[in-house]
């Protein structure tokens, strides 16, 4: 797994390839908590994601924890088919919008 | 040590079981899916502390592991001793199951764990859900089956025969009005078991209702759609967020008289090799006692499963916020360990006055496969209802129009005062169907069971169905036959609605759901369960009228109360709370020749006199031919208007707030053959 951190004005993009699991969402928490403290908008790229297990939508609802604390939001670019069900059925796609590219997720409101 | 199961903790699981027998326990390991483990750690004895078994692994992947026990201890089965060293047993507490992740997908017949416990995550973001806790007065109970609800292709749902696939049938459940799911069994359950193959037409033969238990911990992974990912907690509990959010009430119907080991024939999977003298109740000379009629019974009062049950039933209402609970076979919870019933049985205390379970309903399907039968008097402790079986009974012969059951019927439109003299209307559940027996089309299309299908010569499934084909047995083209049915069923629906207690309905006998006969359906995997929701267009005026009369329960206190009615008017209205009425006001004919039976509601009784509604009309007439009634005056300032009358042949029957049709002549009301009517008085 590996996270390629970009910052666009004041967005943080993350983009994420590989697996999100119980193995490598601890990395994926590492790479991506302490860079999102000044920003409003996180973007995450899972258009180079393959799967993401219930370790991994876990990191994701923290990602999006730290951002509603100070009113910001998560948006979710690239979502597979497959994954976006699996966040259906488990819950927590209702805690992220989805857009599908990173231009509209920047310029979203 | 405590609580038992296996816990995260800070870098690793501790895990806890006990055993009053075993002489030596192992934990072992597997990484999920593989055919062997990758540790087998034996516990040492000074992690023992007493009989209880516990130690912290560390460095474990919570998502890929998988564990199980390796017990040791003696061999005796006269004394109820059936330890077996080279069995790997699940966990009484594994909060998931692997091993059946998909419904139905072939397994490994070799693996030599075939049904692995795991770890879940328990961090489930409810944000303000909380239980409901509707008045259960206030409850209409529907009954489904998790799979057939939205397996059929005409459900239209895209996660087909699963949590998810119910969550996409929210909106219709909010048309059809009910305010109450009670799930079939949703414990993790192997659908392989005692299947085989029909022995004249080659079908598959699964065990697809689930009553037998693997785990009292796991949600069935094969009713997730997001099961093959192991996802199934968080599927059901997000489907649960859902129904409160529309204000649906969640029930489960809870297996705690057997489990899927069988007698002593049959698999050890936990239970069985853990601790079988605790677990199960056993014959002196150790073998099985079988009130469940499936092989097992479980120990319920031996202290050790009791605190298994109650810890249950509290993780359930805590971590998944059920709001109540059906006990399938209930009479089995009140026997002691050698069988015999108690007249205090510990268990049902217990639960009675569990201070987690407060607010949880309990509901008890008061009797067993032993010959214990309890309505009317379950070790309630002011807390349980039932079952109504009673109430099923005589509804099904009223409606066939049996002679001698008018008495029968007012009691139980009353809630039954009768059964439950001291526990108020609302101890009773009133049914005519469930997923027991015929649903309620086939009630009125068949007079007979036809189980061939399932492959048993007939000799499964109850022969007193109380049922009436209505003059041709199956399917017909007789249009007079077919509108008969049609208005049976409506009329059996009106008065489950306008009974006092606590109703409930079987899904799909909203839209005439029929199983061809077959009135033991447990087997099938396919239409024969599976809701058909293009019956929703054949029959939408069932349809409609099932709406309405739900609409007009909830829209009418005076048919919730609490309390036994009292028959007596101290606010001086000039009429009791309840009077009764046959053709001529104030007269019921309770002979055994009569068939008309009707009572009167007072508007300013409504919930016991705690609100106040219209007066309320119901008579029904189950003679082959019309009546005249004459209906009670009512007090000055009001009339009589049809909500109702299930003797209409063509067009409406039922009438929306507001367009209800005046009654001009109420000494002459005609009510036709095997009709109801439904009248507010305002």
């Amino acid at each position: 797994m590996k996270v390629t951190i970009t910052q666009v004005n004041t967005n943080i993009i993350a983009a994420v390839q590989g697996s999100i699991d119980s193995k490598t969402a601890p990395d994926l928490q590492q790479a991506i908590l302490p860079v999102i403290s000044d920003t409003h908008k996180v973007i995450l790229d899972l258009t180079e994601v393959t799967f993401v297990s219930s370790a991994g939508l876990r990191v994701l609802l923290m990602v999006y924890r730290q951002l509603k604390a100070k009113d910001g939001k998560v948006v979710l670019v690239g979502v597979s088919e497959e994954i976006k069900d699996v966040m259906f059925m488990t819950g927590f796609i209702a805690f992220f919008d989805i857009c599908p590219s990173v231009e509209e997720a920047l310029s979203s409101n | 040590m405590l609580p038992f199961g296996a816990t995260m903790v800070p870098n690793g699981v501790n895990f806890s079981v006990y055993s009053s027998a075993s002489t030596s326990c192992a934990l072992v390991l597997f990484e999920r899916g593989e055919d062997e483990p990758f540790a087998e750690i034996p516990f040492p004895e000074e992690f023992r502390i007493g009989n209880v078994y516990c130690m912290i692994v560390f460095d474990l992947d919570f998502e890929r592991l998988e564990y199980g026990y390796r017990m040791d201890g003696p061999y005796d089965s006269a004394n109820g001793y059936r330890f077996d060293k080279t069995k790997i047993l699940s966990d009484p507490y594994a909060k998931a199951i692997g091993g059946r992740d998909t419904w139905m997908a072939p397994p490994n017949w070799d693996n030599i764990y075939p049904f692995r416990s795991r770890l879940v995550f328990e961090d489930f973001d409810w944000e303000e859900d909380r239980p409901l806790q509707i008045p259960i007065e206030d409850l209409i109970i529907y009954e489904m089956h998790v799979r057939s609800f939205t397996m059929h292709p005409s459900s239209g749902a895209k996660y087909k025969g699963t949590f998810a696939g119910i969550r996409e049938k929210i909106p219709y459940l909010k048309e059809l009005g009910v305010n109450c799911v009670e799930l079939m069994p949703i414990y993790e359950f192997d659908e392989w078991e005692h299947s085989k193959l029909h022995p004249d037409t080659g079908e598959q033969l699964v065990n697809y209702w689930g009553y037998s238990t693997l785990n009292f911990f796991s949600p069935k992974a094969g009713y997730a759609a997001s099961g093959k990912f192991g996802m199934q907690v968080d599927e059901l509990k997000t489907l649960i967020k859902h129904l409160h959010e529309h204000d649906i009430e969640v029930f489960l119907d809870v297996v705690f008289n057997h489990t899927a080991e069988g007698d002593h024939r049959g698999p050890t999977i936990s239970f069985k090799g853990i601790d079988n003298k605790t677990y199960y109740m056993l014959t002196p000379e150790g073998y099985y006692f079988n009130f469940s009629g499936t092989g097992n019974t479980l120990n319920c009062n031996n202290p050790v499963v009791r605190n298994m049950v109650l810890d249950c039933l509290r993780y359930w209402a805590a971590e998944y916020h059920i709001d109540g609970f059906r006990f399938d076979l209930a009479a089995i919870l009140g026997r002691a360990p050698d069988g015999s019933p108690l007249n205090n049985p510990p268990l049902l205390e217990s639960l009675a006055f569990d201070p987690v379970l407060a607010n949880c309903k309990l509901i008890a399907e008061a009797w067993d496969a032993g010959g214990l039968y309890q309505v009317g008097n379950f070790p309630a402790y002011g807390r349980w209802a039932e079952w109504n079986g009673k109430y099923r009974d005589h509804l099904r012969k009223y409606l066939k129009g049996e002679p001698g059951l008018v008495g029968d019927l007012a009691q139980a439109i009353q809630g039954s005062p009768w059964l439950y003299p001291t526990r108020g209307t609302t101890a009773g559940v009133n049914f005519i169907t469930c997923h027991d027996g015929f649903t309620l089309y086939d009630l009125f299309a068949y007079n007979q069971k036809h189980n061939d299908a399932n492959g048993e010569n007939g000799n499964d499934g109850g022969n007193d169905n109380e049922s009436w084909n209505c003059g041709c047995e199956g399917e017909t083209d007789d249009a007079a036959i077919n509108a008969l049915r049609q208005r049976q069923i409506k009329n059996a629906l009106t008065l489950i609605l306008v009974s006092q207690g606590v109703p409930m309905i079987y899904m799909g006998d909203e839209m005439g759901r029929t199983q061809h006969g077959n009135n033991n359906t447990y087997c099938h995997d396919n239409e024969l369960n599976w809701l058909n929701w293009d019956l929703l267009e054949k029959n939408a005026g069932l349809f409609a009228y099932a709406k309405h009369m739900i609409a007009f329960r909830k829209a009418h206190p005076a048919l919730r109360n609490r309390d036994h009615f009292t028959y007596t008017d101290p606010q001086q209205t000039g009429y009791a709370d309840i009077t009764f009425h046959g053709v001529k006001p104030f007269e019921c004919d309770y002979s055994s020749g009569s068939r008309v039976f009707a009572w009167m509601l007072n508007g300013n009784y409504a919930k016991n006199g705690t609100t106040t509604d219209d007066y309320i009309y119901i008579a029904t007439n189950m003679y082959h031919e019309g009546v005249t009634l004459e209906l009670p005056v009512l007090p000055q300032g009001r009339s009589w208007y049809v909500s109702a009358n299930t003797g209409i042949g063509s067009g409406e029957c039922c009438f929306a707030t507001g367009t209800e049709p005046l009654v001009t002549n109420i000494q002459q009301f005609m009510l036709g053959p095997y009709s109801a009517i439904v009248l507010l008085g305002r």
